[in-house]
């Protein structure tokens, strides 16, 4: 849980910062336009220093959700043994973001599942590519609107023989 | 060699530096993996060579990969369960633990006191197992194949105990929302109490074999170094970046479930390289011994599962038959249009597994299944520092390297 002075200076150095919070845990939703800068604020200024996770939640139909994807950033100070839940709203068409990779390399991968799973844009990401799917795959499969069962992207694969392989 | 053409156009860095460079034309590529006895799992590395030095490396991964958070947006929160053991097979009963941490974090469960010591004693002896295992393949890749039997034969005493606890060695799914699925049996208790005769033993005798031979130390010692900022600035946790002197070990930063109640030392080296990281889980094999004593010793009396208030757990027969709060806890559990009351709000709970945080993210919906079941895995984020421990070590360093980052592959593709 983030202490009363961190959360001071984030609303004050955004003022669109909403603070929120369950079970302990503080959450911030910040506008999209300035994610990076609340980042680099948290990184730099407040002890953040520890990016623990970058994850995505699509909330097609989720209930009262006005917005399509939200982008959610864990961080931890280490030194002051807090934590911190950042959050900001994508909708599309315009599925972009500031890469936090300049802030932390271990973003790099977190943000290719990212851009993998649900097709968020990184900007800035020195290698955004897909991870854990195949290149030619051309779906989203964590959005909400790719099936669980169905024939999947076999269609979209050359078929190799064993005279050709 | 690029790994698609496609790869080829978009993937400036490698083309870039490399294969294009005129100057380099005499590095040649290797392809590690994906079936490889030394990767242990399925998970393929293009490296590029000068000689036997390794200049580049490319992890490619995926292969794997199996869609378990797809899966977790699919199955309630008590079916779920199965699928965290097939993450981390090595320690499955810390997947266990932390999945249910989370769940009932969301649903703002309290466990009773005999019921956490239980999920205590049942995660540290999960990172026993895993630390016995990620010690012994480093020695096995090093060229120690008697060290790796000595830590394989203590991890069989470790399965029948889990064999004992719940019937399966090795994909327990033992836990279950506020509590576990049986109790603990006095076998069990007994079984555990041989191992904590026999497995300091089996480390003492680990340690003589190769913590003053000179193959293992010249193998490890200075390899792979990852120092205290990287470790920070690659997000890594657990015994790695411990290895690297961040003291950072959630069972005293935050504590949860019974860790609170036992005095334990967090073993923390600053050297960073892969015989640190060794020692490290060593000591770190130790301290759990302790641990699982002191929980044995102290396991409070009381029921181990929460009680039927909370809604969340089957009571048993005799309660359904013979008192209204049994029968109406079992219909509202037993109706598909009924169960547990969830929050529309999301979570993230993580424990210290035996790799280091193991996390997930929940966003409940108000029904069994979560609307997102997000896994913070330690494996895919410590595997993304592999190309950056590797870079200027030789060939035969790759194997103990990857050892030592202790990636299972399960657990990174998901």
């Amino acid at each position: 849980m983030a202490t009363q002075q961190t959360l001071d200076a984030l609303q004050q150095a955004f003022p669109g910062a909403a603070v929120s919070e369950f079970r302990g845990q503080t959450r911030v939703v910040v506008p999209r336009q300035s994610i990076f800068q609340a980042l680099q604020f948290l990184r730099h200024e407040q002890g953040y220093d520890l990016l623990v996770d970058i994850t995505c939640v699509d909330y097609l139909n989720y209930r009262d959700a006005t917005d399509r994807f939200g982008l959610v950033y864990l961080l931890t100070a280490i030194d002051a043994n807090e934590r911190i839940t950042l959050r900001t709203f994508l909708n599309e068409p315009d599925l972009t973001v500031p890469s936090a990779v300049p802030l932390w390399s271990g973003a790099d991968w977190m943000e290719r599942e990212v851009y993998d799973m649900f097709g968020i844009r990184f900007e800035g990401h020195p290698d955004l590519r897909r991870i854990l799917l195949p290149e030619e795959f051309t779906a989203h499969p964590l959005r909400k609107d790719y099936p669980l069962q169905g024939r999947g992207e076999r269609h979209n694969f050359p078929v190799l023989t064993r005279a050709e392989a | 060699m690029p790994l698609t053409p496609a790869a080829a156009e978009t993937n400036d860095r490698f083309v870039g530096d490399l294969a294009h460079d005129e100057q380099q034309d005499y590095l040649w590529t290797l392809n590690f993996g994906p079936q490889h006895p030394a990767t242990h799992t399925t998970l393929r590395i293009v490296l590029k060579l000068e000689g036997e030095r390794v200049v580049a490396a490319m992890p490619d991964i995926g292969y794997l990969h199996s869609g378990f958070e797809k899966i977790g947006e699919h199955l309630d929160y008590n079916q779920y369960v199965t699928v965290t053991d097939r993450m981390n097979y090595m320690s499955p009963m810390a997947n266990n633990v932390a999945w249910h941490c989370a769940v009932e974090k969301l649903l703002g469960i309290e466990l009773t006191p005999r019921g956490k010591y239980i999920r205590t004693i049942i995660a540290e002896l999960a990172r026993i197992s895993d630390h016995f295992l990620c010690n012994g393949a480093i020695g096995l890749d090093t060229g120690a194949f008697t060290f790796f039997l000595y830590a394989f034969y203590q991890r069989e005493v470790i399965y029948d105990i889990f064999e004992t606890m719940c019937g399966a060695r090795f994909t327990n799914s033992y836990t279950r929302v506020g509590g576990v699925m049986h109790d603990i049996s006095p076998v069990a208790i007994e079984k555990i109490r041989g191992l904590l005769r026999s497995a300091p033993r089996a480390l003492d005798d680990m340690e003589r074999l190769v913590n003053r031979n000179r193959i293992f130390i010249d193998r490890t010692k200075g390899v792979g170094v990852l120092s205290k900022e990287d470790a920070i600035s690659y997000s890594a946790t657990g015994p790695i970046a411990r290895a690297s002197g961040v003291t950072r070990d959630l069972r005293k930063d935050e504590p949860y479930l019974a860790y609170g109640d036992f005095e334990f030392d967090v073993p923390c080296m600053t050297s960073g390289d892969v015989f640190a990281r060794y020692l490290v889980r060593m000591a770190e094999a130790r301290e759990s011994l302790k641990i699982v004593e002191k929980a044995l010793e102290n396991l409070p009396a009381g029921p181990v599962n929460v009680g039927i208030d909370e809604r969340v757990i089957f009571p048993s027969k005799d309660q359904v038959y013979n008192s209204i709060e049994g029968t109406i806890s079992h219909f509202e559990l037993t109706m598909s249009n009924r169960g547990f009351d969830v929050p529309h709000e999301e979570v993230y709970a993580a424990i210290e597994a035996p790799n280091g945080e193991l996390g997930f993210y929940l966003a409940g919906d108000g029904s069994d299944v979560a609307y997102r079941a997000r896994c913070r895995p330690p494996s895919y984020i410590h595997f993304a520092l592999f190309p950056h421990l590797i870079k200027g070590h030789t060939l035969s360093d790759v194997v103990a390297v990857l050892g030592s980052l202790n990636v299972i592959a399960a657990e990174l593709d998901r």
